[in-house]
């Protein structure tokens, strides 16, 4: 199995939480045979809220199904609030990356999330439109419109290859090419105002670091020992800023939501920092873990 | 049952016989002098070589002078077009099939874009071309007809000696791409007098990869794409690839010998998989035509799974096949022979190809349909769909067409 992670294939040969879920507290489906591939992913909550089981069904490639297993054993444990930040990056990341022309399937098993927690919320999603065929950009894949536009959004995407990889778009008869094409153009076009704040630095402006050498050390660290093993559950961490020997770092993703987590990994990083690059390194974290706890959890 | 690693992947590429290892093993022992050189080491290996000449020659009764050892079938293809195009440099029209090896259809579609116009005949349902679209399409500026003999996906027969009656009348050369035929059906080239050029590919009948040839009917004309010396007469330089071309020189005799032998073992083993699949898996559908086929190749849809996941569920349990055409299981892309058939997407999906060759084993058929009824088992039981699912995302017409698809396939 070329190009995929050994965890990949371990949750394809093994997938788990395989099948229908009866007592299910809600159900998310998405996809469809035309399309190729399709899931439901059905989740059972306790009364805080917390994920106790996730079961799926998938119809789709090894990855598609390693994705939906991967996400089930992503949510268990978790409050649905949490869960529902879940990306298909972090998912994909879970299962060690996944080779470009694969993504689509990460994207699918968010996509159920999203559906499974939007129908929670009692929130209307676009998804209505996506059974009509007159809203199909890709008629070969069924793929409408605003999906591709996310995708091009939310991956950063540049050219008809990446929004294949993401959503299949494309990938048939190639007749929707020019189209592609427009949608990426009016998509660009519209982009600077959504560009994401930057983060912000201690003292409001985000000066050059003041000694390059120790922030690459620094940064080498985090890349090597933390940010793979954030990567796991779906977070990253995010060098600010260095001075006077204090590293400003933020959490991105889960890490940033789990409250319980912060204290621990300050000091879990501070230690490793202190010990392979300078034992007078204080971490200091600069997240705002307030904002993005009330930011609506869909994107 | 056997544990063994089992291969059903022949129109990939097959098991290189040991009488093709054996003449390639001489060749790297014996014969490895340079076929040109003019002393008895190089005369050893021209001799050698125009042995396995003569061997290929049977096998497709022809002359031995009208074959050029070449790298393989991309190679032949590639050759045989712009052979035909500049022995008839005042025609401007090509005409091909929809189902063709992507060593064809790429070839004419660059071509398309530096002044030719290309025709690509479409296919049926079945996978057949239609000889009255050959007739409306084809005419005096018609430089070449190039089709295929049989499809390496759903290994369907194009009416070659039909469609070279056509040609000749409009004086258009005819190209065979011969690659899954050779070894599987019996080629008489002096019978099929309408044939100018024919590709083969060793290592599709038992020799080895790297190595092919064109057959170039006498007086027809063969464009070397590689120049720089005298070799296979001026129509290809570079110096032989001799074991390649003394094993499958091996191998050719072997198909002269017992091709029918070889036929009717690979059919009846072909048969009873089809029988196995289709008595113990339900909504299987064989793409294609069943009978105008080639002996050794099946093309199931299993419905509600998909074709990858099925390959990679067999893969891990030491089985073989492919979904698709190989040169495609690497990306997303749907296979371009069974879309150009019609076959619905939601069928494509879970199309699985299976060939036998003339190796297989009824132990090996058997442990085939037994573990692959287990994986379409357990692949569909994680499938959201099934026999009463209504789909979601079709609509009322496409559901329709899907049903009344499947009646007319299995009927």
């Amino acid at each position: 199995m070329i190009g995929y992670s050994t965890k990949l294939k371990d949750h394809f040969i093994n997938p788990r939480n395989v099948g229908v879920l009866p007592d299910a507290t809600v159900v998310g489906e998405v996809g469809s045979l035309s399309s190729g591939q399709a899931m439901k992913l059905y989740l059972k909550l306790d009364g805080d809220e917390i994920v106790t089981h996730a079961t799926f069904q998938v119809f789709g490639s090894p990855s598609s199904i390693a994705a939906a297993s991967a996400l089930t054993e992503m949510v268990k444990g978790r409050k649905i609030d949490d869960v529902a930040r879940i990306t298909s990056k972090d998912i994909s990341e879970y299962l060690g990356g996944l080779p470009p022309e694969r993504m689509h399937t990460c994207v699918l098993a968010m996509e159920a999330l999203e559906v499974a927690y939007a129908r929670l919320r009692g929130i209307d999603l676009e998804s209505e439109l996506d059974e009509d065929e007159e809203f199909h950009v890709c008629r070969c894949y069924s793929v409408p419109e605003h999906k591709i536009e996310r995708a091009i959004r939310d991956h950063n995407l540049t050219d008809i290859q990446g929004i294949t990889h993401y959503t299949k778009a494309g990938g048939g008869c190639t007749s929707c090419h020019a189209d592609l094409k427009a949608i990426l153009a009016r998509v660009h076009a519209e982009k600077p105002a959504e560009e994401k704040k930057p983060a912000a630095a201690p003292s409001g402006n985000k000066p050059a670091f003041s000694n390059l050498e120790l922030a690459h050390k620094i940064q080498e660290v985090l890349d090597r020992e933390i940010r793979p093993g954030l990567a796991m559950d779906g977070g990253d961490m995010e060098l600010v800023d260095i001075r006077d020997n204090k590293v400003f770092v933020q959490l991105h993703g889960h890490c940033n939501s789990c409250s319980a987590s912060q204290a621990t990994m300050k000091f879990f990083v501070q230690d490793r920092l202190r010990e392979m690059v300078d034992p007078n390194l204080e971490v200091i974290d600069t997240t705002d873990h307030g904002a993005e706890l009330h930011a609506p959890p869909m994107r | 049952m056997t544990d063994q690693p089992i291969y059903f992947d022949n129109n990939s590429t097959t098991f290189p016989a040991p009488e093709a290892v054996e003449a390639a093993l001489s060749a790297i022992s014996e014969h490895w002098g340079n076929p040109s050189s003019t002393h008895s080491f190089g005369q050893k290996a021209r001799h050698a070589l125009e042995r396995a000449r003569e061997g290929v020659a049977r096998m497709l009764n022809c002359t031995p002078a009208e074959l050029v050892f070449n790298s393989g079938a991309t190679e032949g293809n590639n050759t045989a077009l712009y052979s035909a195009l500049e022995a008839l440099p005042d025609r401007k029209h090509i005409i091909t099939t929809r189902v063709e090896h992507s060593s064809v259809l790429e070839v004419v579609r660059y071509l398309a874009e530096s002044g030719y116009r290309v025709t690509e005949l479409s296919v049926d349902r079945l996978g057949h071309i239609d000889l009255d679209e050959l007739r409306n399409e084809i005419s005096g500026d018609t430089a070449l007809v190039s089709l295929m003999w049989a499809n390496n996906e759903t290994g369907v027969l194009n009416p070659v000696a039909a469609a070279g009656d056509i040609a000749k009348q409009f004086g258009a050369l005819l190209h065979v791409d011969a690659a899954q035929a050779a070894g599987k059906l019996p080629i008489d080239l002096t019978e099929h007098a309408a044939i100018d050029y024919l590709t083969i590919s060793g290592h599709k009948f038992h020799a080895l990869k790297g190595c092919g040839a064109l057959f170039v009917r006498r007086g027809a004309g063969c464009t070397a794409l590689l120049r720089g010396g005298h070799h296979e007469s001026g129509r290809r330089a570079g110096t032989e690839n001799a074991l390649g071309i003394v094993a499958m020189g091996a191998a050719a005799r072997m198909v002269s010998a017992k091709l029918d032998e070889y036929a009717v073992h690979m059919r009846a083993m072909r048969d009873r998989l089809q029988t196995g699949l289709l008595n113990t898996i339900d909504d299987v559908v064989i793409n294609g035509d069943q009978h105008e086929r080639l002996p050794n190749t099946i093309n199931a849809g299993f419905k509600y799974i998909d074709g990858e996941a099925l390959l990679m569920m067999m893969d891990a349990e030491g089985i073989s096949v492919s979904a698709g055409s190989a040169c495609k299981s690497g990306s997303m892309e749907p296979s371009h022979v069974l879309l150009a058939m019609n076959v619905p997407l939601s069928a494509i999906h879970g199309s699985v190809r299976f060939c036998t060759s003339r190796y297989t084993t009824t132990d090996e058929v058997d442990t085939l349909v037994q573990k692959t009824a287990k994986i379409v088992k357990r692949l569909r039981e994680m499938s959201p769909f099934g026999k009463d699912h209504k789909p979601a995302g079709l609509t009322a017409e496409q559901i329709a067409a899907h049903k009344a698809y499947f009646a007319r396939a299995s009927g």
